[in-house]
């Protein structure tokens, strides 16, 4: 059985006054798969997440989601067909424990008030059948470290329903042991039937989780991979750029 | 799957829960300023002592969980002590020069005190200008009608007589009147008070809306990206201060049947140092309503246990300086032990 495509684009570009920011990227992102977009800086990694997540609207091209062109005129439009973004500066309280984080703005009723029984059972579950070890949801956001916090965001998006996961660099600004916690989690959405697209500028996190590897550079996609057409060295080679690579490390030696 | 998880939590669990209380300070100074009083003064400590040191308590304590619920949502209110005032000219005024029954007159008072608190909320959500300076602009302004007005009206600086007024009798018993227990008789706005701070305990701890007024003072536009409507929890607990101030405002004037125009004036800092002392951070996103009914009681127990042990009036700002400083000092130290026991 092939996995159902979820998300896809054909085509798709973005101008910002004159400025070509994507140009003609096709990609698509499969239910229990992991799609990467990699690269460096100003590729058009941010653009093309702002576009699937309902941030811009794209001026070139077709998106689809179940198979059916759409045009989302908001990131709440983007939530309600089941596409969640997690960014890298989450939408997290830090005085506040990671049970109220959970639920916050979507917060479980009973009767008049908030059913705080509930709210921390469901976290506690749900955090748990992540696989994610939160030693106690009463703990204030602020005392975990990025990487759980980065868990509890992902978390919090598969229980509220998203079907597709945006994960906007959520390994950048971690230490090697905590961004391996966050690729397992990523591992366990993937498990659990979401469709995955993962945005990073490092090969060395993307290659083990990825199933599919869309390469941006100027905006424009240099190629489009599935696992088994690429090594992690020739990713890592490509995403460099490998030219360059090899005239930097000229420009370095010593005399 | 069963609960029996991580043997980490029962280790920590609830010797931290307990310190990460934001009232814990609080309480150490009730203990300590209660304790320094009770030893020394043996009225002090008898129910008509404590009577009369909850009755300053209540009218402040009604003022200052209001305040605490604006502050954990990352405002100030300076306008909040005049507003007390206004609302107490506005009763009397309306009742003894214009006719009106007490009731209704309480009523006229109520709808400007929610339009005062209306305002200063659309203009410090819309202008997004620190609510410092946007109610400091509405104190000063109600500071000049309240005198203004009041000197047009009566040609005095004062408005009385509200005894003979229509509906005062009802009106009084209800809000400035007494209750025996045990043969001593305490003010009724001590049960207001508990009112109050029971009613804003439960909005804090348990309904959606406490989630939003922790999540706005946290962090505003994360909590506006998950969808909490921020400008309308601001507005509304503006207005809650506005309300607070109202019924402060009716209490005082229907117990003293007179009202002079400058009243309230500098009290705006007394709630703000209340809340402090009852673990408000003045950052926002974090503090309780208990704490500050708690910083309450702690101000009128120095307010009243100075004149108990016969010291000059005077050395009570001294006293609250002092008790600032240390509340928030061991606030501070409080939290960053909770927050280190992380691991």
């Amino acid at each position: 059985m092939t996995p159902t495509t979820i998300l896809e684009t054909r085509g798709i570009g973005k101008t910002f006054g004159s400025v070509l920011a994507l140009r003609e990227v096709s990609m698509s992102v499969a239910a229990g798969q992991v799609t990467c977009v990699l690269g460096d800086n100003g590729a058009g990694k941010s653009t093309l997440i702002k576009i699937l997540s309902g941030v811009h609207q794209h001026d070139a091209g077709a998106y689809l989601v179940d198979g059916r062109e759409v045009r989302l005129t908001s990131p709440r439009d983007a939530l309600e067909r089941g596409i969640a973004t997690v960014y890298q500066d989450l939408a997290m309280i830090p005085l506040m424990s990671v049970w109220r984080n959970f639920f916050l703005g979507s917060e479980p009723r009973m009767g008049l008030s908030f059913d705080v029984r509930k709210a921390r059972r469901v976290a506690r579950e749900e955090l748990r059948a992540m696989g994610i070890d939160i030693r106690d949801v009463d703990q204030p956001v602020g005392t975990l470290s990025g990487g759980e916090r980065q868990s509890v965001a992902i978390a919090r998006a598969v229980y509220f329903g998203a079907r597709v996961l945006i994960l906007d660099e959520p390994t950048s600004a971690l230490g090697v042991k905590q961004a391996g916690v966050v690729l397992r989690y990523i591992a366990r959405a993937r498990d659990r039937g979401l469709g995955v697209v993962f945005i990073t500028h490092n090969p060395h996190h993307a290659y083990p989780v990825g199933d599919r590897f869309l390469l941006l550079n100027r905006g424009a996609c240099i190629g489009e991979y599935g696992k088994g057409d690429i090594t992690a060295h020739e990713l890592t080679a490509l995403m460099a750029g490998g030219a360059e690579l090899e005239e930097l490390a000229h420009e370095l030696r010593r005399e | 799957m069963t609960v029996a998880a991580d043997e980490r939590v029962a280790r920590i669990g609830t010797a931290r829960r307990l310190l990460i209380r934001p009232e814990l300070g609080a309480v150490v100074g009730l203990v300590v300023v209660f304790a320094f009083f009770a030893v020394q003064s043996p009225v002090f400590r008898s129910p008509a002592g404590i009577a009369n040191w909850l009755d300053p308590a209540a009218t402040l304590g009604i003022m200052a969980v209001a305040v605490a619920l604006l502050m954990i949502g990352g405002e100030f209110d300076l306008s909040a002590g005049v507003l007390t005032g206004t609302s107490g000219l506005i009763l009397v005024t309306l009742a003894t020069r214009f006719g009106f029954n007490v009731w209704l007159a309480m009523l006229a008072g109520l709808v400007v005190a929610l339009a005062v608190g209306f305002a200063n909320g659309m203009v410090v959500t819309r202008t997004r200008l620190p609510s410092f300076i946007v109610t400091l602009g509405t104190f000063l302004m109600l500071q000049g009608i309240n005198l203004g007005v009041t000197k047009m009206i009566t040609g005095s600086v004062q408005v009385s007589g509200l005894r003979r007024a229509e509906g005062y009798e009802g009106a009084s018993a209800v809000l400035a009147g007494t209750i025996e227990i045990g043969g001593t008789s305490f003010r009724v706005a001590i049960l207001w008070w508990i009112l109050v701070t029971a009613l804003a305990t439960w909005v804090l701890m348990r309904s959606r809306a406490g989630n939003w007024i922790f999540a706005v003072g946290g962090n505003e536009q994360a909590a506006r990206a998950v969808g909490v409507p921020a400008a309308r929890t601001k507005i509304a607990l503006f207005m809650t201060t506005a309300f607070a101030a109202w019924l402060v405002g009716s209490i005082l004037a229907l117990r003293y049947t007179s009202v002079q125009a400058n009243i309230g004036i500098g009290q705006e800092f007394i709630y703000i140092i209340a809340a402090v002392i009852g673990g408000c951070l003045l950052t926002g996103g974090y503090g309780s309503a208990i704490g500050a009914a708690i910083g309450a009681v702690i101000f009128g127990m120095a307010d009243k246990g100075i004149v108990f042990l016969g010291w000059d009036a005077d050395w009570f700002t001294f006293f609250l300086g002092a008790m600032l400083l240390l509340a928030t000092l061991a606030n501070r130290l409080v939290r960053r032990y909770a927050e280190e026991m992380r691991h």
